[in-house]
């Protein structure tokens, strides 16, 4: 194989394992400012059983997201080193913010969060579970507008020549900005929320099932539904957001990920279908008439640019960009269906006798896991062959002096420790949730003690 | 100062703020095997618990500001050091995971297997760390097209693994200060002896590394040749490692533990000195180095940068002081310890 294969695969696999936790940290961090907000209000134990829980599974999803995630930083200039010569200016800018926005208030917060819980008062401890939260989101937002960037560039000029040129940054808003980055981030907080819910749900849905804790296993169900309903009615307005945003600027993305080959007028939605790419067409394809015309721009009479108008060149790899998006795009509105239904029997007080759906949804955990991974592979595949869109093909962008065997090497390298890791981290969260959340913190002491218990303790 | 040059030194801060922070969770990583109590090994992993995750947040905005900034010097030296910075990588997940993992199980194996994890990643990193600056400061075969021909082992030559074992010991008598300083009991007792073998192993290194560097490398003292009054910053750096065995024999390990911290920042400062304007000295072809011109992007982004630093390094600096204070005392396990 070659060094541009290979250096994507390692990117691909590396970038995809990193992505299993940060969705998780970013959707447990809304639950646990949830959780412990309603112990501050209502002063109910259970809740503060339930902060303590989730936060030591945050701890272990925030652990290996960080170490998994600087993995990413340095593979830019190990693999891509001609990519980041090109857009050090633009990108590196985004990615420096990061660093200061994101992951030092992550950081510093994070210890009060794990070990201040009798070092700092109760509110501190609340405002520390909220700037973690907010670390988390911001970390989200800047490495989206950078990778936004790569998809549709503003906010620059190219300067020099052939393998001198690179991008500048000429209006750093606009490249923050760019047209993109707000559906996109939209789409992926989305994502990550229904990731964090679903674990949430799943854990609580066993729980019930098994009889085991069920006061806190109904209400983190609960909170996990709320959380995960409204973030699967998100999906829909951010993700046609983001499909509108990229039939303007990415019009090949749009043709892949629809396998629409001609261009025609009262483009179908489809549903079902093969790509057969040597054929430039869509096989079995089932589909509704006109409904992509619609959706793209208000009226089925207006065209939809097909692949064929693109030299082949110039064309994403159909089949993988088809099938991961209309594998996401089945997976999200199964979601949907599922959230919408626990929720409704939930609130009609009938769901804990459903055992079949208990399961659905302890199963459900796997659900948004995958439908972010394919998510994430219909956008980075279908922006290909460029890696920055219309500027810098991915092709031109490696290290040219790097070469296959040490591709081969610290691929096998990162893919043995990753085994291992994932190994070790369902071991420890099965751990924890047979281990269940601690009776003992039912009653809070210390400096979360209610004021009753501390007066017939003292 | 002009741009490029607040640059070069704004990216030596970051650096050498990462290495007097992560450089005593390194070395407490480099100790942890010398004890084999399991509640003596928690304390250690603890005394950094809450703060080794932000401590190497210095590493990763230094990488982020360096791509920002230098992006030529960033990408040169990255894929020039491939191999290098994949083993740096591996080192520092498992470092990172095993502080995490360690304690959640209570079977011996499973517990042996972190703390080993962890001391190795430690060392590792340490010395990985070491050898990419005793690379740069000896001078690497940059080509005409601005990229590093050479392989990965030819990166380990004496020099290289002289700075390599120095960073090493540098890094083990921080950490075994930071130990005396956050113990009590045996294991202060014990962290004692760590302390003076690591000072001694330290000055041994450190003497070495600079007879070295003043016999074979005059590219390195050539500024302070033409500008003596910058021997005063070797003069400090001098006394604040002469210091630290001082403070030691005194019994303050606070004031050790920041002589140690200035130590760190002398010999980083001598390192950019010698460097300057240089980010990558290419040797055998000085004429192809990386300097802080020719590697830089633009200015305007330099100064987009410079407004982003400004207004989050305040921020950062005050969150990491408060989280410091109120860890701040002897480590005691309870419930939510590792």
């Amino acid at each position: 194989m070659d060094v541009l294969l290979l250096s994507r695969i390692q990117f691909a696999l590396t970038v995809g394992f990193h992505y299993l936790y940060p969705p998780l940290s970013i959707g447990l961090g809304v639950l646990l400012v949830i959780m412990e907000g309603l112990w501050l209000k209502t002063r109910d134990p259970v809740y503060h059983q339930m902060a303590r829980f989730w936060t030591k599974v945050f701890a272990l999803t925030f652990a290996i997201g960080v170490a998994t995630g600087i993995v990413m930083e340095f593979e830019f200039g190990t693999n891509w080193a001609a990519y980041s010569r090109y857009v050090g200016d633009v990108f590196g800018s985004a990615l420096a913010a990061e660093g200061i926005f994101a992951f030092f208030l992550e950081s510093g917060f994070l210890a009060l969060l794990l070990f201040g819980w009798d070092k700092v008062g109760p509110r501190m401890h609340f405002f520390a579970t909220c700037m973690v939260c907010l670390g988390a989101h911001f970390s989200a937002i800047w490495i989206v507008v950078a990778n936004s960037w790569m998809h549709t560039p503003a906010g620059f000029h190219v300067v020099g020549e052939g393998l001198a040129a690179r991008a500048e940054i000429t209006d750093f808003w606009a490249m923050v900005f760019n047209p993109s980055s707000v559906q996109r981030l939209s789409h992926v907080l989305c994502g990550a929320w229904q990731a964090g819910a679903s674990l949430v749900v799943s854990v609580g849905a066993w729980y019930l099932l098994k009889r085991r804790h069920m006061e806190f296993a109904r209400r983190s169900l609960r909170a996990g539904l709320v959380l995960g309903l409204a973030a699967s009615l998100g999906q829909l307005a951010t993700g046609h957001a983001s499909a509108v945003g990229v039939a303007r600027h990415q019009p090949a993305k749009l043709a892949a990920f629809e396998g629409l080959y001609a261009t025609t007028t009262n483009a179908p939605l489809n549903l079902w279908g093969w790509v057969d790419e040597a054929g430039e067409r869509l096989r079995f394809g089932v589909g509704i008439p006109g409904l992509l015309s619609r959706m793209v721009h208000g009226e089925a009479g207006q065209p939809v640019r097909g692949l064929a108008e693109f030299a082949r060149a110039d064309r994403p790899p159909v089949p993988l960009t088809y099938l991961s998006y209309h594998g996401m795009l089945g997976l999200g509105m199964g979601l949907l269906a599922l959230n919408g239904l626990a929720a409704f029997l939930e609130w009609r007080g009938t769901l804990v006798r459903k055992r079949w759906l208990l399961w659905v949804l302890v199963l459900g955990v796997l659900g948004p896991q995958l439908a972010n991974q394919l998510g994430w592979l219909a956008a980075e595949v279908g922006r290909q062959p460029w890696i920055v869109h219309g500027l810098l093909r991915t092709s031109d962008a490696l290290s040219p002096t790097v070469t296959a065997p040490m591709v081969v090497t610290s691929l096998v390298l990162f893919g043995l420790v990753y085994v291992l890791l994932f190994a070790a981290f369902v071991c420890l969260l099965n751990d924890k949730i047979q281990h269940g959340p601690d009776a003992a913190d039912l009653a809070p002491a210390g400096k979360h003690a209610l004021p009753d218990a501390g007066r017939s303790a003292g | 100062m002009d741009l490029n040059t607040t640059w070069f030194v704004l990216i030596g801060v970051l650096f050498a703020g990462y290495a007097m922070l992560d450089g005593f969770d390194l070395g407490v990583g480099a100790l942890h095997l010398f004890t084999d109590t399991d509640d003596e090994r928690r304390i250690m992993l603890n005394a950094i618990g809450p703060v080794w995750d932000g401590n190497e947040v210095w590493l990763v905005t230094g990488g982020g500001a360096l791509f920002a900034a230098f992006p030529n010097v960033y990408a040169t030296a990255f894929s020039g050091f491939y191999l290098a910075f994949v083993l740096l990588l591996v080192a520092l997940i498992f470092r990172a995971v095993a502080i995490e993992f360690r304690s959640k199980r209570p079977g011996r194996r499973w517990r042996q297997s972190w703390d080993v994890g962890f001391s190795l990643g430690s060392v590792l990193s340490s010395l990985l760390i070491g050898v990419v600056l005793g690379n740069l400061a000896w001078g690497v075969p940059v080509d005409a097209r601005g990229e590093i021909s050479g392989s990965f082992l030819g990166l380990l030559h004496p020099y290289a693994l002289l700075l390599g074992a120095t960073t090493v010991a540098l890094f083990t008598m921080h950490g075994a200060i930071y130990i005396q300083m956050k113990t009590e009991g045996d294991l202060q007792r014990k962290s004692r002896l760590w302390t003076r073998r690591a000072i001694a192993g330290f000055i041994v290194c450190y003497a070495a590394t600079t007879v070295a560097t003043l016999v074979s490398l005059p590219h390195m003292t050539e500024r302070l040749r033409n500008q003596p009054w910058l021997f005063s910053i070797a003069a400090l750096a001098l006394l604040a490692i002469a210091n630290v065995p001082r403070e030691i024999r005194r019994g303050r390990e606070f004031r050790a533990f920041l002589s140690s911290c200035g130590a760190i920042a002398g010999l980083m400062g001598l390192f950019a000195l010698g460097m300057y304007p240089n980010l990558i000295y290419s040797h055998p072809f000085p004429e192809h180095s990386l300097n802080i011109h020719n590697a830089a992007s633009s200015p305007r982004t330099l100064r987009i940068m410079l407004v982003i630093a400004a207004t989050g390094v305040p921020l950062v600096v005050a969150y990491t002081a408060s989280i410091y204070w109120v860890f701040r005392g002897k480590v005691r396990l309870d419930r939510t310890s590792y």
